[in-house]
C-alpha cells in the first residue's frame, strides 16, 4: 500500500490542468529557449513541480519512465505509480526519463529513434539548479535569430545530441515551477 | 474466482470488483441508504478513461489487443485518514464516488454494516442475474436422441 | 494540391440543421431513446462496439442514433470519442475458458462436455418476415431450465490432449498495439488479430467467403463457437493487485483446419481464431477463417496469391474508418486539382489537333 503523500499532489482538474500543461510543453518545444511557468502538481522531492506537471501530462501506462539517480526514491516511485501509472524501467527502455544532469548522462543509453521513425526516441526531463535566459546561444527552428538559455554543464553531450539530428533525444529543463525545452533540432553555440 | 464468476468479497479485490461491475444506479441507491455521506476529500477526482482488453490467440496463446472498454477511477480520503479507491466499469462518476466510499468504509469500523447493506445485496443480485441467464441457456441445450433404425429389427 | 478556400458556412449550417430534422423523422412518431436502441437494436450496438473497438453500450447506442443508423458513421463517432480517453492500462488477458456462455456450439463433435447450447440464435428460424412484430405486444418469457452458471471447457482442448492439433505458442514481450504505433509489415499474429478484431464485418465476410470458394482454401470446421460474458481483470498499479473491473460479452470462434504437415510438423490439425466484442458471430467466424488463411507462412504452406493470404492487402484495407475516410474525401472539393487536369486535357487535345492539321498540310 502506498503512503498518503504518494496519493496527493495530482492535478485537481485533470482535463484542464493537463491541457494547460500540454500547451506549455508544446510551446516550449516549438520555441526553444523560452521559459514557461506551469502549475498544478505538488510531487514529493526531489521531483520539482514542473517535472511533476510534465509527468502527469505526458506519461501514462504506455510510456515507460526512467527515474535517474537520486530521483529513483520510493516517494517518487509511488507518486508516479498512482498519478501516471507509467512503468518504471532502465534507461535503455525509457520513453521518458527524469533526473539531474549528472544522473541522466550519458545520453547514448536512451532510445535515439530510427531513421524511419525518429520519434521513437526518449524525452529527458533534466532538473537544473538554475533556469534563466542567459548562457549558451541557441539557434535553429522556432528561434527568430538567436536566443540564450542556461544549459547544464558540461554542454558537450547536448552539442553532440543536436549533431545526431534527425535522431537523438529531446530535453526539457525544469526548475521549480518553470520549464524550458531543448529539442534535438536546436543548435548550440 | 470460482466457476460461477463470483469473487469472494471478503478481500479487498473482491469488494472493489463487485462495486466496479455493479449497475451504477443500484450501487448509488444502496450507498445512499447507508445514511449521511461521510466527509471526504478527493485525492484523485473521478476521471473517465479506458482499459485495453486483451485476449489470447487461440484462447491460450500469445496475448493480443481486442479493444477497449470505458472505465472511471477516483480516490478519496475520509476525514479519519482512510483512503478509498473507486474503479468502475463505464462512465459514471457518481458511481465511482460510491465505489470509493465503499472501499474506504470497508477498512473502518463500518465494514460489517457496509457489507450487509451494500455488498451482500449486490452479490445476491449479480448471482440471480447469472442464474437467470444460465437457466435460459440451459433450456436451449440440445438433447440428442437416436431414432430406431429399420435394419436393426 | 490543397488550397484553402472560404465560404459555404451558411450552407453548412443549414445542412446540419436539416440533418437534425431528418434524423428525427416524422415528429408524430415517438422519438427513439438511446436506451431503446441499446436494448432493442442490440446486434447493431454490438457491431458498432466491435468495429469501434470500445465496449460501452450506451455510447454505441447514442452513436447509432446520431448517425441515423449508418453503422460505419456510428463506428467513426465511437472511435473519435475513444481518442479523447486517457488509457488507464491493459487488462490481464481474458479467460474465454471461464466464459459464462449464452451460446456454445460445435460443428465437429456432437457430444461434448457442456453440450450444444443454441442460445438466442437466428439459425433455425425460417427467415419469414414476422408481421406480428408490426403490432405491439408482450413477448412471452423465455423458457428456463434450472442450471448453475459455470464455465464449460473449450472443445478444441479435446484435440489438444491427443496432440492432434497445433499448440498455440505463448507470446512473450510487449503486446503490439495498432492504436499506438503505425502498422509495420510483416505483422505478427497479435497485431493481425487486433486489426481483424476491429476490422469491418463486411470486408472480413467477403474475404472469408473467398477462402471457402477456393481463393486460399483452408478447409475449416467450426470446432467451437461461443458467446457469453467474461470478466475483465485489471492490475491496479497503486494497489498492487488486480480487480475484476468489468464484464463484457464476447464471441469466440475456433476453427479446426486440415493440415497435411510440413518438413518440421507431423500431420495434424491447425487453428484459426476469432474473438470479437459483443454478439458478433458472423464476424468472429469470418475472422477465424481469415486468421487461418494469413498463417500460411508460419505453418510452412504455399502462398497461392489469394487475397485472404495477403497480409498487406488484408490489414491495410480491413479498417472501415480508414477506408471510408479516404474514400469519402474524394467527394469534398478538389476544384484546384481538377482545374489543372482540365487544363492538361485541353492542352493535349489542342496539341493533337494542331499535329493533325500539320500532318494534313504536309
Amino acid at each position: 500500500m502506498t503512503g498518503l503523500d504518494a496519493l496527493s499532489g495530482g492535478f485537481a482538474t485533470p482535463a484542464l490542468d493537463s491541457a494547460r500543461a500540454f500547451r506549455a510543453a508544446m510551446e516550449a518545444l516549438a520555441r526553444p529557449g523560452t521559459i514557461r511557468e506551469v502549475a498544478g502538481a505538488a510531487p514529493p522531492g526531489p521531483l520539482s513541480p514542473a517535472a511533476g506537471v510534465l509527468i502527469l501530462t505526458l506519461c501514462d501506462p504506455s510510456t515507460p519512465l526512467h527515474l535517474a539517480g537520486g530521483w529513483d526514491v520510493p516517494a517518487v516511485r509511488d507518486w508516479v505509480a498512482f498519478h501516471a501509472g507509467a512503468p518504471l524501467v532502465a534507461a535503455e527502455r525509457a520513453a521518458f526519463a527524469v533526473g539531474d544532469w549528472a544522473a541522466l548522462r550519458p545520453l547514448g543509453r536512451f532510445a535515439q529513434g530510427t531513421p524511419d521513425y525518429p520519434d521513437r526516441s526518449a524525452t529527458l526531463i533534466v532538473e537544473v539548479p538554475r533556469l534563466a535566459a542567459d548562457g549558451a546561444r541557441l539557434t535553429g527552428p522556432g528561434i527568430r535569430g538567436e536566443t540564450w538559455l542556461s544549459l547544464p554543464a558540461p554542454v558537450e553531450p547536448l552539442v553532440a545530441n543536436a549533431a545526431r539530428f534527425p535522431l537523438g533525444v529531446d530535453l526539457f529543463l525544469t526548475h521549480g515551477h518553470r520549464l524550458a525545452a531543448l529539442p534535438r533540432s536546436t543548435r548550440i553555440g | 474466482m470460482d466457476g460461477s464468476g463470483q469473487m469472494a468479497v471478503a478481500e479487498r479485490p473482491g469488494w472493489m470488483g463487485l462495486c466496479a461491475r455493479a449497475p451504477g444506479a443500484r450501487l448509488m441507491e444502496l450507498v445512499g441508504a447507508l445514511g449521511p455521506r461521510p466527509a471526504f476529500a478527493w485525492l484523485r477526482v473521478p476521471e473517465i478513461g479506458s482499459v485495453m482488453i486483451r485476449g489470447r490467440a487461440g484462447g491460450t496463446g500469445a496475448a493480443f489487443h481486442l479493444g477497449e472498454m470505458t472505465a472511471t477511477r477516483g480516490a478519496l480520503r475520509l476525514s479519519c485518514g482512510t483512503v478509498g479507491h473507486g474503479w468502475v466499469q463505464g462512465r459514471d462518476k457518481a458511481a465511482c464516488e460510491a465505489a470509493a466510499l465503499v472501499d474506504a468504509l470497508m477498512q473502518t469500523g463500518a465494514a460489517a454494516r457496509v457489507r450487509a447493506a451494500v455488498l451482500e445485496p449486490l452479490e445476491r443480485e449479480a448471482l440471480a442475474q447469472r442464474r437467470a441467464r444460465a437457466a435460459k441457456a440451459a433450456a436451449t441445450r440440445v438433447e440428442f436422441f437416436t431414432l430406431v433404425r429399420g435394419e436393426d429389427q | 494540391m490543397y488550397v484553402a478556400v472560404k465560404g459555404g458556412e451558411a450552407a453548412i449550417d443549414a445542412a446540419h440543421g436539416w440533418l437534425a430534422e431528418e434524423r428525427r423523422g416524422d415528429a408524430r412518431v415517438p422519438e427513439l431513446t438511446v436506451a431503446q436502441i441499446r436494448e432493442q437494436m442490440t446486434l447493431a450496438v454490438d457491431r458498432v462496439m466491435a468495429e469501434g473497438s470500445l465496449w460501452d453500450p450506451d455510447l454505441a447506442a447514442l452513436a447509432i442514433k446520431q448517425a441515423r443508423g449508418d453503422l460505419i458513421e456510428a463506428v467513426f463517432l465511437l472511435r473519435a470519442y475513444r481518442t479523447t480517453l486517457p488509457r488507464f492500462g491493459a487488462s490481464v488477458p481474458v479467460d474465454t475458458g471461464a466464459m459464462l456462455c449464452d451460446r456454445r456450439v460445435s460443428a465437429t463433435f456432437k457430444d461434448l462436455p457442456g453440450g450444444q447450447v443454441l442460445g438466442p440464435t437466428f439459425d433455425y428460424t425460417h427467415r419469414l418476415l414476422d408481421f406480428a412484430l408490426m403490432a405491439e405486444g408482450e413477448v412471452p418469457p423465455a423458457r428456463e431450465r434450472t442450471a448453475e452458471p459455470g464455465p464449460v471447457p473449450h472443445v478444441v482442448a479435446v484435440l489438444d490432449r491427443e496432440g492432434l492439433i497445433q499448440r498455440e505458442a505463448e507470446g512473450e514481450g510487449p503486446v503490439p498495439d495498432l492504436t499506438r504505433e503505425p502498422l509495420e509489415l510483416p505483422a505478427d499474429r497479435a497485431l493481425r488479430l487486433q486489426a481483424l478484431a476491429r476490422g469491418d464485418e463486411g470486408f472480413l465476410l467477403g474475404l472469408a467467403y473467398s477462402t471457402q470458394r477456393g481463393y486460399g482454401r483452408t478447409h475449416a470446421f467450426v470446432g467451437e463457437l461461443r458467446t457469453g460474458t467474461v470478466t475483465v481483470e485489471v492490475e491496479v498499479p497503486e494497489l498492487g493487485f488486480a480487480i475484476a473491473l468489468g464484464e463484457v460479452v464476447l464471441t469466440e470462434c475456433e476453427t479446426v483446419n486440415q493440415f497435411a504437415g510440413s518438413r518440421t510438423e507431423p500431420p495434424q490439425f491447425t487453428r484459426g481464431y476469432g474473438l470479437t466484442l459483443g454478439r458478433t458471430e458472423r464476424k468472429a467466424l469470418a475472422m477465424s477463417l481469415v486468421d487461418r488463411a494469413l498463417r500460411w507462412r508460419e505453418l510452412g504452406e504455399d502462398f497461392v496469391g489469394a487475397p485472404a493470404q495477403d497480409e498487406e492487402f488484408v490489414l491495410s484495407h480491413c479498417d472501415n474508418v480508414q477506408a471510408t475516410g479516404f474514400l469519402e474525401h474524394i467527394k469534398l472539393p478538389h476544384y484546384v486539382d481538377f482545374q489543372s487536369e482540365l487544363e492538361l486535357v485541353r492542352r493535349l487535345r489542342r496539341e493533337a489537333a494542331e499535329g493533325a492539321t500539320r500532318e494534313a498540310a504536309e
